[in-house]
């Protein structure tokens, strides 16, 4: 192994893309470099629940051939590891649940789909919260993921094999989705960049779907400007996704070169009310100081509703999972109970062992809330208010152009430490579940460390301002290092 | 009927929408295909996948709504019904609950009297359709068979406006006329294209409040809503008149032993926690477009009738008959066309020979052995008095089995009528001859036996005759006869 190779897991997917193209290695070596490091490292963390080995090896010779060929996309032999919610044709496809255990899907999802035209490699599936169900990733039938930082902590959920595999440099870059924060979360407790994009924005098809209207597909990497070269080639309108938006995709990467100067952003009075820790505070106030120093003016700005978003969330998407959820029959794929006596057996059993304890909660939860007679109490009440949180985020964004706070309400806390306890596991996505009601887009920018953990500064903009979000966040780490930082046993 | 009680019928029709694919997926609709091999991702369910309106859809619902006088919606919303089944692969049925795509229409019907009797139609809804288990093909075992999973389906909701089982079925068959006048439905029954469930209820006669009901499934043909509504209003009646209480329920109508039977009480009934499907968005149709539809939209069943009666001045009845079916209208107005005979002329033989030919030999109008310009030649054959009326129906039978046009016809078997005077008039003095007791008892004042004459002068032409000359030509002889 040559001496540049040695270290290519160190550099952003931006440098990677430089310097494939210049000749200094190979998509070869580069994937196996990456292979060897996560057959390596994924034992202390359970990042991944399949590593893609063979299909990765062969996926880079052809990228190699086609650089050769002066053939290849904008991504072409980028390494990237898909969150394992994504339908992957020919490889499992587990969503985290035994439900899914065996269950190999025939076709690619969208997102796997542009990727791998863009030349992009995939080396793997990453572990998550069952079904997307969770904030700390511990939800999965295949174990909890352990936080690179302090492997006693959770890297966050329901992305959280993303954010460890990106945060740990075992990959560059990595799928996720974000249903009430699943991947701002995971970013901010890693020291990873996570952007969640406008609902609409990328295709959900092939994305097995958690709560259908707030689902939405992004990623975690190590630079807002990584992501914003990922977003150009999954964005777009997808005709199989009927909820997907046929608008242009600007050149996000050429928008990063914007400035801070004069931009408006709006700082939430309710943000910093009792139950943010007070050094994640500290480092968020430092980060929107370094904002100011650059000619951002800084507003405050009133959402009125937020403290109903946790609530209204724990309405919305059990409802919507409790239905999305019923094809898990054990008739056609996925796990099937052993000898059923009769069809209520079979679908009681089948469902009952296939799904764990969260997931069971959200679709008995969900089920309740559609129920005859609780519907209009519940479901319907809950439709009004995700519509004042949507009215209260466009008021704020007749004034501001971009919002800023916290991500999450603390660092990374300890595996365990919540599981018994799911409304105050529900509050850790207090800041982040605004944007999926509203289906605005946010970001999470590692801001900087409390006790060694990371902390991140969450950035929401209006419908499809990706791109001045993305600049914001590039801008930012133009002036910062926090993403830059390795966790000590990775580097 | 017992007069002491009144019947409330309202019917919701399943009718088939006859789009190539499927309503939410690409896979094709066609009926009949090894199981599971019409069926895509989409209708299968598998994870992932996502369902995309075929707007087809949309236009045909568009234009049953303004057929039948319908609120087309300006923004209507699909909703997910839930309930386990193992032909539902998504446990969930994309239907429409609030919000349908087509409300408040209407249509008219002929009560016991004769008179116009307005239906309402509550709505029209479009879904999917379920899939089919099997259970009879596999031992101990079930098969699901998806090919018909996502199929679309237009339901259409009558208001509890029937009162009888006669009624029901008028009202059925013009829906199905409908449907098919617009081309939306090939409103096949025995492949289930156009189905029908009932509720009904009865209540003593003058009551304001509805008796409680019973929901009938399953009935696919006319014949089985009748005697499953007839067994049913029976039932409910006896069950009142012995004090007891009808419950609420769905029942199955079981053809083979004819009756009905309780499926499942409302208690049992699955709350299907209907909510707004977040995977589809609102379906918003413009004026324009509803103008663009209005404007495709066929002459309908109703008006072409009248048009026959006006037109070609038809019986009520026999333009009724002719436009229940948008092909057999077609049909008699290029037949009409081609024809210089009297137009009812036309409309006898397709109501008459032609119906019958084709019930005989279970042959559609669509697929008629006998083109509507070649009944026209037969026809004008008649009319020109080439031939009889009963030389044409041997006429019809050799066309009918292919043996050509009526004039080839006609020319092959020499069925050319007879009308030469002399060569009749010969006939007729042999006839006579032949039977002189017979020409004597006429003589004598038994004028009857004309007929027999008439009768024998045929048998010795093989009916080539002309009757009418060959009625002229006896008389005049018979009769110079008895003047002697």
């Amino acid at each position: 192994m040559s001496a540049s190779s040695r270290d290519l897991h160190a550099q952003p997917l931006t440098q990677l893309a430089a310097g494939l193209s210049r000749g200094d290695f190979s998509a070869l070596e580069l994937t196996q470099a990456l292979l060897a490091r996560i057959e390596r490292h994924n034992g202390s963390l359970n990042a991944f629940v399949t590593v893609t080995v063979d299909e990765a090896l062969a996926a880079a010779k052809r990228a190699d051939a086609d650089r050769a060929a002066g053939k290849g996309g904008v991504l072409n032999g980028l390494p990237i590891v898909h969150k394992d919610i994504f339908c992957t044709r020919d490889v499992l496809t587990t969503c985290g649940s035994r439900m899914l255990e065996n269950f190999v899907s025939p076709y690619d999802a969208t997102v796997v789909e542009r990727l791998a035209d863009a030349g992009a490699i995939m080396l793997g599936k990453s572990n998550m919260d069952e079904f997307a169900m969770g904030s700390s990733s511990e939800t999965s039938y295949f174990g909890p993921v352990r936080n690179p930082w302090d492997t006693e902590r959770s890297p966050g959920g329901s992305s959280g094999g993303s954010s460890a595999a990106v945060a740990a440099r075992l990959v560059p870059a990595a799928t996720g989705t974000d249903t009430g924060g699943s991947i701002r979360q995971p970013a901010a407790l890693t020291g990873t960049t996570g952007l969640k994009p406008t609902y609409g924005r990328v295709s959900r098809y092939g994305m097995i779907a958690f709560a259908s209207s707030l689902d939405q597909a992004g990623v975690i990497t190590r630079s807002a400007g990584d992501a914003a070269l990922l977003l150009g080639v999954m964005a777009g309108f997808d005709e199989r996704d009927s909820t997907s938006v046929d608008r242009p995709v600007p050149d996000y990467v050429a928008g990063l070169a914007g400035s801070l100067k004069g931009v408006r952003v709006g700082v939430v009075r309710q943000h910093f009310d009792a139950g943010l820790d007070e050094h994640c505070a500290a480092a968020v106030r430092e980060a929107l100081a370094v904002l100011e120093s650059q000619g951002a003016i800084l507003t405050e700005v009133d959402l009125p509703n937020l403290d109903l978003s946790v609530p209204t969330y724990y309405v919305v998407a059990p409802a919507e999972c409790s239905s999305n959820l019923s094809r898990f029959d054990g008739v056609r794929f996925g796990h099937r109970a052993d000898d059923p006596e009769d069809l209520m057996d079979l679908y009681c059993r089948s469902r009952g062992e296939g799904f764990g304890a969260e997931v069971k909660r959200r679709i008995m939860t969900g089920t309740y809330v559609l129920s005859a007679g609780y519907y209009d109490a519940y479901y319907l009440k809950a439709q009004q208010v995700r519509q004042l949180i949507s009215d209260d985020f466009r008021h704020a964004f007749a004034d501001v152009d971009v919002i800023a706070g916290p991500t999450a309400p603390t660092p990374a806390f300890k595996l365990g430490d919540k599981t018994d306890d799911p409304v105050t596991m529900y509050l850790n996505d207090i800041y982040t579940i605004g944007a999926n009601l509203a289906g605005l887009p946010g970001i999470s920018v590692p801001c900087g460390f409390v006790d060694g953990l990371p902390v991140g500064l969450h950035l929401v903009g209006p419908h499809f301002a990706e791109e001045s979000l993305l600049c914001c966040a590039h801008q930012y780490q133009q002036l910062t290092d926090w993403h830059e930082q390795c966790p000590g046993d990775y580097r | 009927m017992n007069a002491a009680w009144e019947v409330v019928i309202g019917l919701e029709i399943h009718t088939q929408l006859a789009t190539r694919s499927k309503i939410f997926s690409g896979a094709p609709t066609a009926y009949g295909a090894e199981p599971n091999t019409q069926a895509c991702l989409v209708d299968l369910g598998y994870p992932g996948v996502l369902p995309v309106l075929n707007e087809e859809v949309i236009r045909m619902a568009c234009k049953f709504g303004l057929a039948v006088n319908a609120t087309i919606a300006k923004r209507s919303i699909f909703a997910r019904k839930n309930y386990f089944y193992p032909d539902l692969p998504k446990g969930y049925q994309i239907s429409q609950l609030e919000l349908p795509i087509v409300e408040h229409g209407e249509l008219f019907i002929k009560d016991a009297d004769g008179n116009d009797k307005r239906i309402g139609i509550t709505r029209a809804h479009l879904e999917e359709d379920a899939g089919k288990s099997v259970h009879e093909r596999f031992d101990r075992h079930s098969g699901i068979d998806l090919n018909r999973a996502g199929t679309p389906l237009l339901e259409i909701v009558s208001e509890p406006d029937l009162r009888s089982a006669k009624e029901a079925i008028q009202y059925m068959r013009k829906i199905h006329t409908i449907v098919r006048y617009l081309g939306i439905s090939d409103g096949n029954m025995q492949e289930g294209s156009f189905r029908c469930d009932a509720n009904v209820s009865v209540r003593p006669r003058g009551q304001q409040e509805l008796g409680t009901r019973s929901e009938l499934k399953n009935l696919n043909s006319f014949r089985f809503v009748e005697k499953a509504i007839n067994f049913e209003v029976k039932r409910q009646i006896e069950i009142l008149e012995d004090g007891g209480k009808v419950v609420q329920e769905t029942r199955l109508y079981d053809s083979d032993r004819d009756e009905t039977r309780a499926m499942r009480s409302k208690e049992e009934a699955n709350d299907y926690r209907y909510f707004p499907d977040p995977d589809l968005l609102p379906v918003a149709i413009s004026d324009d477009y509803i103008e663009t539809v209005r404007k495709s939209l066929p002459e309908l069943p109703d008006a072409k009738q009248q048009r026959f009666v006006g037109d070609y001045a038809l019986k009520p009845g026999d333009a009724a008959i002719l436009t229940a079916n948008r092909l057999l209208a077609d049909y008699f107005e290029e037949a009409a066309r081609h024809s210089d005979a009297e137009v009812r002329l036309i409309a006898n033989w397709i109501i008459g020979d032609l119906s019958a030919a084709m019930n005989r030999d279970g042959i559609d109008i669509g697929d008629c052995r006998i083109a509507a310009a070649d009944l026209a030649g037969l026809v004008d054959r008649i009319h020109d008095n080439t031939i009889s009326g009963k030389i044409a129906k041997e006429v019809f039978e050799a066309m009918w089995a292919g043996e050509g046009t009526a004039d080839e016809v006609i020319e092959t078997k020499g069925l050319r009528q007879i009308t030469d005077s002399a060569a009749i008039e010969t006939i007729v003095d042999k006839v006579i001859a032949a039977h002189p007791n017979q020409a004597a008892d006429y003589k004598a004042g038994k004028n009857k036996l004309i007929g027999f004459f008439v009768g024998e002068v045929m048998k010795e032409t093989g009916g080539k005759a002309n009757p009418a000359q060959v009625n002229d030509v006896l008389r005049s002889k018979l009769g110079k006869l008895a003047d002697q």
